[in-house]
């Protein structure tokens, strides 16, 4: 196994671009998908300190952020479906309803 | 050595393909390289010796969560949207953000390596023949101690499922 270090730091990396996703883009898909690539990040950190402990406890924890992945993925996917039948627009500075 | 050269090409192809996928202008195109992304963070977790994780991500992931937003993308993508801009004009907050969790994180890495023996950069895992086998132990540790967080995730699913069905479904 590789020093700890590398692996922390290839999460921050894909944390920190998911993170420049979630502010910048306007697309709400690309917005939803940086927010899986965030999820993705916390896993790799979860996953090796579970290896460097040699314990699976981090693994496990792993398998439910996977699990709400998937769930986030499922319910926002459907507000953006509602939300596109009723306004005809995907783009988060658009979506001004409430904005007084 | 060879555990070397395994986690550079996956870590590499990682970062890559999120930055492609964070710039592109097709949301399809996005997607693609999401799943690369994913994929090679499926093999970082296999050079972790996790095989369980592993086969999840492919799965899960990929099979299900990917093919979820290519649907989506299809249904709701227009044309013209290609031809607008594809960034809100937030950089500097992005910049501001990014460059705050850098130096974070730049922060942490370099106390660590202040204390000799202690830092995160010394590796002290259990060599991988030593490993007990992966899937055996995982299921051992999920159907026991969190067996409860594993019932309350399943809750979590449906829910969502029914959500999902409930809001994407046309009003009668």
């Amino acid at each position: 196994m590789m020093p700890i270090g590398y692996y922390l730091f290839l999460s921050m990396a894909l944390f920190l671009i998911g993170a420049i996703g979630v502010i910048t883009r306007r697309n709400v898909i690309v917005v939803l998908m940086s927010i899986e690539l965030i999820l993705n990040a916390a896993n790799i950190n979860l996953v090796a300190f579970s290896r460097i402990f040699g314990d699976v406890a981090g693994q496990v924890f792993a398998l439910f952020i996977i699990a709400d992945a998937a769930a986030e993925a499922a319910v926002g996917l459907g507000i953006i479906i509602a939300f596109f039948r009723n306004r005809e627009t995907v783009l988060e500075d658009e979506m001004g309803l409430l904005k007084w | 050595m060879l555990d070397k050269v395994i986690f550079f090409f996956f870590a590499g192809v990682a970062i890559l393909s999120a930055a492609l996928m964070v710039t592109r202008r097709n949301a399809m195109h996005s997607a693609v390289f999401l799943i690369t992304t994913l994929l090679a963070t499926a093999g970082i977790f296999l050079q972790l010796r996790a095989e369980f994780i592993f086969i999840a991500q492919v799965i899960l992931y990929v099979g299900g969560i990917m093919v979820l937003f290519i649907f989506v993308i299809m249904l709701v993508s227009l044309d013209v949207a290609l031809h607008q801009v594809q960034f809100s004009r937030q950089k500097w907050v992005a910049l501001f953000v990014t460059l705050a969790l850098a130096a974070e994180v730049g922060v942490m890495l370099w106390s660590s390596r202040q204390v000799p023996g202690q830092g995160f950069l010394v590796p002290n895992a259990m060599p991988a023949g030593k490993l007990p086998a992966n899937t055996e132990a995982l299921a051992g540790r999920l159907f026991d101690a969190y067996l409860l967080p594993f019932e309350i995730a399943s809750v979590l699913l449906l829910v969502a499922m029914v959500g999902a069905v409930v809001m994407a479904k046309k009003r009668t």
